[in-house]
């Protein structure tokens, strides 16, 4: 059980992989085949679902250190084998876990072509996106960030929509020219500290100056992967071709990269640039916010509503994380969280649809409530969270977020909170369109409700939503002291407050 | 400095040279005495032959300098010399079932390898201006007859006139540089040149002959603007040969460029530098440019190549021991993709010859999946992404540019690498999201063992052999300072 316990972060992240060598093991091209495939795939993404939970229980929240640390040498002197988690980054490895068994599931049917590439690709995805949550190390850190465009790149362009190449290349070059900025302000933090262990960079000062670029170079990359505003503009294309499986994973995951990095380098290691900056992230938050969700009004695709109204969304997570205070920070993580849950219920539910009509049109809809009750239920629920109506988990974030931001800056708070109106405006006028009005369209007549495969996916997701609306306990009492730990660290490096009196 | 050379045993350092050179006679006998049929057992032996030759460089340690100093074997020789054996054994591996396809299966082209390959291991090994241009021309007139060897084909014989005009321009400029180093310091042993330099005695005669010299060595490695013969050679001559073009003499150059500047030129540090980092930035983005317009495959990866040799000297730029550990890793990865690549490409075969053009690539992700895999993982190796170990090679070369403060090459650098993933993506898109439009022939199984072997080490480097080769590579660097 020691051994287990000692390297639970490296057993958690390689799993997946397991999983592909045994996918890779299977032959053939039949129907047979295909489902062991998927049932490897099934099998292996809830292991590591459950070893991730094991891990969430061991997990000691009143600890703002590392835990589950490994530290050994790798590649020459400076790349080395560090694993190790904190509050910050425990959560996103059981949300990455959570959704990866819900992305087999909702591909089940909808994939028949080249399943085995494709389960491949998401298993080795998931192997990435574990790591980078898990990873102590700011060369491996880049080495998970950016080997996820791989995998990324190759399923919206294989298995996406009608503009799945422009979509996937627009993915690509955005995400890619914003990282390798990032990867010389890495190797810039390497001769200025002399490790490239975080552990130890998080106590590094490095000069003002040099924090100013380092943190434009992070910046840069950090802000594509967000997005934000006005850095989003492949994410509507890429969100609307990906396959539904995948547009889950980009809206879930692979953004709260951008915001996990924020919080684990750009405030921790930059403090003096992030704020100096903070006014500068404000304005682009709160741009965000509002541009976003007006554009997000007048959508007539729903996939590409969704993602616009992610782009608002992240709006709060980055003004959140600027704001710099306890309730700003905590906020976001758990808007993070919630957004991770409630846009990839959304996408699964538009998925459920795509899957019977394939269209995204939000005109080809119209009246679903009454072929499909059960669905039109699930909708709302994910339709309010997205909202921010108390009692979903959607409005903790935000309330949170906001409250956060009030303390800094009122006019930003005042700005942001129109994002709250904006979204009900789009959220509601979806659903209407969607789910209501008369059932008139022939397409539509003989549509069937969710069956069993996707009840599986739904339900657990609706749970989660209500529960962390009605009982974010778990969430904030996990990341309460690392985030504690973080603000004061950013306030004594500012020189703001005493040390002393933070610690309160 | 004089050396006994009345012992066998004093030879050590040069046995593998020995061996090659005598093997390289052997084969020529056997190929002139035997009957046609035996060509194909004489590329087996060549194969063999370098394998043993790598073998010996790896394992013997006897280093020194010998021959009354023009012979220098150290830790960096014997590092860049396993590669480019293996570069060099791999390419005849390549040829073994596709040469009869491509006019190369005569008994002459696995010996005229191994005599390049002789020519090589002399550069590396070069401590003199006279044993570095012996070396460099018996490996540039080998080359020239291999890129003329389908001798029927206008396009092949086209492209071994143009490699060897040129060739010979560049080596003429690089003898006219040597003169002039000779005229102005009166020695042509690499390191009594770098003493008289260390004196302070840098005169502008000295730097113009720098210059020269560089500028032949430039030819060499195809940086830009030196580049012009690369896409022409590369597309004209048989597949099988462009890959030993693009692989081991490369590594060769590279070798005594290092070389040359770390040994001979150190102390003037600052002026070769200035030239090493234009001619990087101009090869980066030019490749970077330049390719996006490409329809043949070979011309594609001729561009690449010129790309990745300005990549591999960002590392050089940095004039530093770490920066000469970036280029080995570089060049040893950089030698992987390339046999890799070309192996992949010697693979698909359709009936009416091999493919030549991107289009042709259509789909090959559905008609034969392994081979398209390989081409992926390696062109977005060759992009630079993690965790493959294109990604690692850039990350040593970059770690020196930043070390030592280049950051407007290291930003340029990364920059074009971002421009040069739009053609490398071209590739994959071309075999994974476009309908197959040719049926292809078997694989031969060698092929698919090199393919097989270059993607599971690119794939897994980070986890298998990249912390053995950092630390081979970091040893080789330290040897040179």
């Amino acid at each position: 059980m020691n051994i287990i316990n000692n390297n639970i972060l490296t057993i958690l992240t390689f799993l997946p992989l397991v999983g592909v060598f045994f996918v890779l093991v299977v032959q053939g091209d039949d129907k047979a085949a295909k489902n062991n495939m998927r049932y490897i795939a099934l099998v292996t993404t809830l292991v590591t679902f459950i070893l991730s939970l094991v891990m969430w229980g061991m997990f000691d929240a009143t600890n703002p250190e590392f835990q589950f640390v490994q530290n050994h040498e790798w590649i020459g002197d400076v790349i080395g084998y560090r694993m190790g988690v904190d509050g910050i980054s425990i959560l996103f490895i059981v949300l990455t876990a959570l959704l990866m068994p819900m992305c087999v599931l909702a591909s089940w049917e909808s994939i028949e072509n080249r399943v085995k590439e494709y389960l491949i690709a998401f298993l080795i995805l998931e192997f990435l996106m574990i790591g980078v949550f898990a990873t102590l190390d700011l060369a491996m850190f880049y080495v998970f960030f950016e080997g996820g465009l791989i995998p990324m790149f190759l399923i919206i362009g294989i298995w996406g929509g009608k503009r799945r190449i422009q979509a996937s290349y627009k993915f690509f070059f955005y995400t890619f020219v914003g990282s390798v900025l990032m990867l010389l302000a890495i190797m810039a933090m390497y001769w200025q500290a002399g490790t490239l262990d975080i552990a130890q960079l998080l106590k590094h000062e490095f000069s003002p100056d040099v924090q100013f670029w380092l943190w434009i170079a992070f910046f840069a990359s950090f802000a594509v992967k967000m997005p934000m505003w006005p850095f989003h503009r492949w994410l509507p294309e890429a969100h609307v071709e990906a396959p539904t499986a995948g547009s889950v994973i980009l809206a879930a995951i692979l953004l709260k990269m951008g915001g996990y990095g924020f919080l684990r380098f750009s405030i921790p290691m930059f403090p003096d640039a992030s704020a100096y900056f903070a006014n500068f992230v404000f304005f682009l938050s709160v741009c965000a916010i509002i541009i976003t969700s007006l554009v997000a009004l007048v959508q007539d695709d729903i996939k590409k509503l969704i993602a616009y109204s992610s782009v608002a969304h992240m709006g709060y997570v980055t003004m959140g994380i600027f704001a710099a205070n306890e309730l700003g920070i905590q906020g976001a993580i758990f808007q993070m969280i919630s957004h991770g849950i409630v846009s990839g219920a959304l996408f699964l539910s538009v998925g459920v649809i795509y899957d019977r009509i394939h269209t995204r049109e939000i005109a080809a809809y119209g009246g679903l409530v009454e072929r499909m009750p059960k669905y039109a239920f699930a909708f709302m629920v994910f339709t309010m969270a997205n909202v921010g109506l108390p009692g979903t988990s959607g409005f903790v974030g935000e309330f949170l977020t906001l409250i956060g931001i009030f303390q800094v800056n009122t006019w930003v708070a005042f700005g942001a909170a129109f994002g709250v109106i904006f979204s009900a405006g789009y959220a509601l006028w979806l659903y209407r369109r969607v789910i209501f009005g008369a059932l008139e369209k022939d397409s539509l007549k003989a549509i069937l409700d969710m069956n069993p495969r996707e009840m599986a996916v739904i339900v657990p997701l609706i749970v989660l939503t209500i529960f962390f609306g009605f009982y974010p306990a778990p969430i904030l009492d996990a990341t309460a002291s690392s985030v504690e730990a973080l603000v004061s660290h950013y306030q004594a490096s500012l020189g703001v407050l005493p040390v002393a009196e933070v610690g309160h | 400095m004089t050396s006994d050379l009345t012992s066998f045993s004093a030879l050590a350092p040069a046995f593998p040279e020995l061996l090659l050179a005598l093997g390289a006679i052997a084969l020529l006998m056997m190929g002139v005495f035997t009957s046609e049929r035996a060509g194909g057992a004489i590329v087996g032996i060549a194969i063999g032959l370098l394998a043993v030759t790598a073998l010996l460089v790896a394992v013997h340690p006897a280093e020194g300098v010998l021959f009354n100093g023009g012979f220098i074997q150290d830790t960096f020789a014997r590092y860049m010399k396993v590669l480019v054996l293996a570069g060099s054994a791999f390419a005849l591996v390549l040829s073994v079932s596709t040469a009869s396809d491509h006019n190369l299966n005569k008994f002459e082209y696995p010996v005229l390898v191994i005599l390049a390959s002789l020519g090589m291991l002399m550069m590396i090994s070069a401590n003199d201006l006279i044993s570095l241009y012996i070396g460099l021309e018996l490996q540039s007139l080998s080359l020239y007859v291999i890129a003329a060897f389908k001798r029927d084909s206008g396009k092949a014989t086209e492209a071994g006139l143009k490699y060897f005009v040129l060739g010979a321009l560049s080596s003429g400029m690089l003898l006219y540089g040597s003169s002039m180093i000779y005229g102005f310091t009166g020695q042509t042993q690499i390191d009594e040149i770098a003493k008289v330099i260390a004196l302070g005695d840098t005169s502008l005669g000295l730097i113009v002959g720098l210059v020269f010299l560089l500028a032949g060595l430039a030819f060499k490695i195809s940086a830009v603007p030196f580049h012009m013969w690369t896409p022409d050679v590369y597309e004209g001559v048989p597949t099988p040969v462009t890959a030993f073009f693009a692989s081991a003499p490369k590594v060769a150059a590279m070798a005594l460029f290092i070389r040359i500047v770390f040994d001979t030129f150190e102390p003037i540090a600052r002026d070769w530098q200035q030239i090493v980092i234009f001619i990087s930035i101009a090869s980066m983005v030019l490749a970077a440019f330049a390719a996006i317009g490409q329809k043949k495959l070979k011309r594609l990866i001729a561009y690449s190549s010129i790309g990745h040799v300005g990549f591999a000297l960002v590392g050089l730029s940095a004039g530093s021991q770490t920066g000469v550990e970036g280029v080995a890793i570089y060049m040893a990865i950089y030698l992987t993709m390339t046999i890799g690549l070309f192996a992949c490409i010697l693979a698909l075969r359709t009936d009416q010859g091999y493919i030549e053009d991107i289009s042709d690539l259509a789909g090959v992700a559905q008609t034969r999946p392994f081979v398209a895999a390989g081409i992926a993982i390696i062109m977005f190796s060759l992009i630079g992404l993690p965790p493959l170990a294109g990604f690692f090679a850039k990350w040593a070369v970059f770690l020196a540019a930043v070390e030592a403060q280049l950051f407007v090459l290291a930003v340029i650098g990364v920059l074009a690498s971002a421009v040069s993933a739009y053609y490398y993506l071209r590739v994959v898109r071309t075999m994974y999201f476009d309908e197959p439009n040719h049926q292809f022939l078997p694989t031969a199984g060698e092929l698919k063992v090199v393919i097989a072997i270059a993607g599971v080490l690119i794939v897994t480097y980070f986890l298998t052999v990249g912390s053995f080769l950092t630390d081979v590579a970091s040893v080789a660097a330290g040897s040179l300072f």
